[in-house]
């Protein structure tokens, strides 16, 4: 089965012979140890967070307070400002589109299922690694790489892409139409190009991982539903981002080959293009092959998390654990035949549109079930309320809302007069973006013990929930109404249309609001980089939970497990059973200790 | 300098802030000792969940009620009025799901908060539970998925053949709006032959484009079916019309269209609003560039009778542009002239 394996065994035995430390570069910068991988993919993660989330404050001010003078600013945006003090217009798109792209592919793709792919897969299915420790780090140091190209964009004069985070052509491909659409959009097909090969190289390890390296007795009706939805997220990657690199790659050539996949019939800047038969829907339906399984690659993992999470904080088994597993798998095969329900006014053939609503509509229902398997979940639970738990409920109450709106806009007759419009935003901010951000956070919380061997500041805790939870509410609810009104997003300012004359005051609480709730992620920051150092030393499974990365020492070590890995002999979600005398019993417990509690098909 | 007291002073909050989280996590080492399994911060938690329920609830519905008028658009199309009534349906549909699922979300915390004698229920699945609830949805949802459809299908379906056709074209940042003139058909047009004048690219040696006239506003007749026909030559615009619940792209080399049916003049619904300065607005609703946020066109609603009037006021574009005669091939400038209403005494 495994070489690492065994290679990694040889290396602990070394160790304990010789002392032989692995040198700092080899411990903790170009690490095989997936432990560290998701570290690194985290702290990343984290500063990527803050600059777009930062990105997003910016533009919430131009939109909040159209008048403000913004000069404090100029060391830091420069020619950015107009004279007047204010955000440039074009800058304003260049800030949504790199918000966009930081907060979906950097933050939610790369901070999340790296983090937590990584992280948990092999303690919780008991490896000692990943299947290849070797690619496992390519694909951080591919990501940085990604990283730091994408970093680089936002420096050049001409600013970076700026064509919106999809990115649609003609406007991305003309450099004319646009100055982020010259160098700017160059680094950002450079730099995607890096990080869809990083996502691959992850999620090819963690598929064959999950696959072969499970432990004796593992076998996956046994298996958490964190690691089943991180399974099924990296499938669902692995068939979806080389569809983004081929259209990321005929506009490669669209811009710098003179091809004309997607570009025709173009008047710009005085003259006539030559291109003739190229079509820009084609890249549409390329770019939302990809980016609609992305908003599932972006939530499925958080709600895995978040299974887990209530479970244990119910003290409960999760209900209906095969029906949750079915449901990951529906919403998994299904969004993949949804794409087009961005695209219903976009001069698509209409009976396509009708196709894409059914289809589209479907999905709600093993979305729904989740939800009602989590609030069962809780029903006569014995609940605990740590930091984790609270952000879990709050993806589920995010979950529910912004599911919900999905209805209005699945609806291709709804959708054409909402399409576009803030009540999208409001939508998308509040499922994908808010629900995933809080499954991350509930996840830090959750697994910061076996990741620093210390826990985080309870109180410090809470009230970032608080702040974050209320905050989100109260940042996108009111954009619903904003939408329903018309506002279309991207705008730079309203004053130009009768129309859209309100709202100012609506508009300037959602940036009070926003700068709030982002002032309080730093509270976060604070409690992460501290606790790390000073926070209270963790005892070996501070929630009492069944799974197996509890098992393994407080600070596991290179291979996971001092000596043999356990076998798993339950399934993950034997909490408070009856006649049990404590209210878990974890996975490696096999039935013949716990005569008291087993149920009649149990017995060994 | 203002900047530099206002970073001052954001730092010396921060450092206040964590001098107290220190003290406090000190002050709490000290009382660790002996403390039960789950703190007194759970009871408040969950109480803060309840408090929330509440509140935002509160807030909730009575900003949906009393913001009503300032959120709903006022109507003036046919299909809007369909779609409208479809909107309405679903926001009851998920409102009911929306306030049960958050109620329940946010109370069990508090009533099944943790006690250290309380034990939980061992609850693993229910087949008969989750039967009900995958399948009530699926029905439910069914239903709205149908009636969505029929909409769809309506609102898209072919434009009828009386149809007004008015063309609308996108270009960064800016609509220019052609009118097929006294034979009401569009010539053809070509994106090779735009240039400063002829933003257009109108071909004139089509026979329909002679009499064919740009305007500085849409008009469209009352009760009416109308078409726009719809193309860009940069990059892709969208053509978005809130009043009319109308939206379509402008797609480099994808004509597209929309039609619909105008059900108020600018004139009744200024009546109707009280606003004399009313206007339906044309609003550009995909990001185009620097110039996005202002491609602002006004469409006005006439009686038939007053759209007729108009109409015919209006001079076509190659009287105005007569340079362009030259564009038009030889054997056709006579019949071009007399379409274009250039018959040789030019008043």
């Amino acid at each position: 089965m495994s070489t690492t394996q065994i290679h990694v065994e040889t290396d602990v035995h070394h160790d304990d012979h010789d002392h032989h430390e692995l040198s700092f570069i080899q411990k903790y910068i170009f690490s095989e140890d997936h432990k560290v991988i998701a570290k690194q993919f985290l702290i990343t993660g984290i500063f990527w967070a803050i600059l777009g989330g930062g990105m997003s404050i910016l533009f919430r001010l131009q939109l909040g307070f159209p008048d403000m003078d913004l000069s404090i600013l100029k060391p830091i945006l420069g020619e950015w400002l107009t004279p007047a003090g204010k955000i440039d217009s074009e800058f304003y798109l260049a800030l949504v589109t790199m918000h966009g792209t930081i907060m979906v592919f950097f933050v939610l793709t790369a901070g999340l299922s790296g983090t937590f792919s990584n992280f948990l897969i092999p303690l919780q299915i008991g490896a000692r690694d990943m299947a290849s420790g070797f690619m496992n780090m390519l694909s951080y140091w591919f990501f940085f790489l990604s990283s730091v190209i994408m970093f680089i964009s936002i420096f050049i004069e001409t600013g970076p892409a700026s064509g919106g985070w999809t990115i649609y052509p003609p406007l991305s491909a003309l450099p004319e139409a646009m100055s982020g659409s010259g160098l700017g959009m160059t680094l950002w097909l450079v730099s995607m190009v890096f990080f869809i090969a990083s996502t691959l190289m992850g999620g090819i390890n963690y598929i064959c991982t999950v696959i072969n390296l499970r432990t004796e007795g593992l076998s996956f009706s046994r298996l958490p539903l964190t690691i089943w939805a991180f399974f099924i997220t990296a499938i669902i990657g692995l068939l979806s981002f080389p569809v983004l690199f081929s259209a990321a790659l005929l506009l490669v050539f669209d811009r710098s080959f003179g091809t004309s996949f997607y570009l025709s019939d173009i008047y710009i800047a005085g003259e006539a293009l030559p291109n003739i038969g190229g079509s820009p829907i084609l890249f549409q339906h390329l770019f939302w092959f990809l980016g609609h399984p992305e908003v599932y690659i972006v939530i499925l993992p958080a709600l895995g998390i978040t299974s887990e999470i209530i479970s244990t904080n119910s003290r409960k088994p999760i209900f209906g654990y095969r029906a949750m597993i079915g449901s990951i798998i529906g919403i998994a095969v299904l969004s993949f035949i949804v794409w087009a329900h961005h695209m219903f006014v976009t001069g698509m053939n209409p009976f396509l549109g009708s196709i894409f609503m059914f289809l589209t509509l479907i999905i709600a229902i093993p979305s729904a079930v989740k939800v009602f398997n989590y609030i069962t979940t809780l029903w006569r639970g014995n609940i605990i309320l740590t930091p984790a738990m609270l952000f879990s409920i709050g993806l589920v109450s995010f979950f529910i809302s912004g599911g919900l709106t999905g209805l209005f806009l699945g609806n291709s007759a709804i959708d054409i007069n909402v399409h576009d419009t803030y009540f999208v935003v409001a939508h998308f901010h509040i499922v994908m973006g808010s629900a995933s951000f809080f499954g991350m956070l509930a996840g830090v919380y959750h697994w910061f013990p076996k990741m620093f061997g210390r826990m985080m500041d309870e109180k410090l805790g809470h009230i970032h929930f608080w702040i974050s939870f209320v905050g989100v509410y109260m940042v996108f609810f009111p954009l619903h109404y904003i939408g329903l009104a018309g506002f279309p997003r991207r705008y730079y300012s309203f004053t130009a249309f009768d129309a859209f004359q309100g709202f100012t005051d609506l508009n300037t609480y959602v940036s009070i609001a926003a700068i709030i709730t982002f002032g309080a992620q730093f509270i976060f920051v604070f409690n992460f980089f501290y606790s790390m150092w000073r926070g209270q030393r963790a005892p070996e499974n501070p929630w009492k939970s069944n799974t197996l990365e509890w098992t393994t020492p407080i600070e596991p070590g290179h291979g996971n497990w001092p000596g043999e890995i356990p076998a798993v002999h339950r399934w993950p979600y034997d909490y408070s059973k009856p006649g049990a005398k404590e209210d878990f019993i974890p996975q490696h417990i096999p039935y013949s200790d716990t005569p008291e509690s087993n149920m009649p098909h149990e017995e060994e | 300098m203002s900047g530099i007291v206002l970073g001052l002073g954001l730092l010396l909050v921060v450092a206040i802030l964590i001098a107290i989280f220190r003290v406090s996590t000190l002050l709490g080492i000290a009382k660790k000792e002996g403390q039960p399994r789950v703190g007194k911060a759970n009871g408040i938690n969950a109480f803060l969940l309840i408090l929330f329920l509440i509140g935002s609830m509160a807030l909730l519905f009575w900003y949906s009620y009393t913001h009503f008028d300032s959120y709903n658009l006022p109507l003036a199309s046919e299909h809007g009025a369909v779609t409208d009534r479809l909107f309405w349906i679903t926001m009851a549909v998920t409102g009911v799901v929306f306030l049960i699922t958050q109620i329940l979300l946010l109370t069990f915390p508090f009533k099944y908060q943790y006690k250290e004698t309380n034990k939980a229920l061992y609850f693993p699945d229910n087949n008969k539970l989750e039967l009900i609830w995958t399948l009530v949805p699926a029905v439910v949802l069914s239903l709205l998925v149908f009636s969505g459809w029929k909409a769809w299908v309506d609102i898209m379906d072919k434009a009828p053949d009386d149809s007004e056709q008015i063309e609308v074209m996108g270009y960064q940042f800016a609509w220019a709006v052609r009118y097929g003139g006294t034979d009401k058909e569009l010539g053809d047009s070509d994106f090779r032959l735009i240039d400063l004048d002829n933003r257009m690219g109108i071909d004139f040696s089509d026979r329909n484009a002679h009499d064919d006239f740009l305007a500085t506003e849409i008009h469209v007749p009352k009760g009416k079916n109308v078409q726009f026909k719809i193309r860009a030559t940069d990059v892709i615009h969208s053509v978005y019309a809130p009043h009319f619940r109308l939206q379509m792209n402008a797609v480099p080399g994808m004509p597209t269209s929309f039609w619909f049916v105008p059900t108020k003049t600018t004139a009744e619904m200024r009546d109707e609003l009280g606003n004399e300065n009313f206007n339906y607005e044309l609003v550009c609703n995909k990001i185009c560039g620097r110039g996005h946020f202002a491609m602002r066109y006004l469409i006005i609603v006439d009686e038939p009778e007053d759209y007729e009037k108009w109409y015919k006021e209006q001079q076509s574009w190659l009287k105005l542009n007569p340079d362009y005669m030259s564009k038009v091939p030889e054997e056709l400038r006579e019949v071009a002239a007399i379409s274009a209403g250039i018959d040789g005494t030019t008043d």
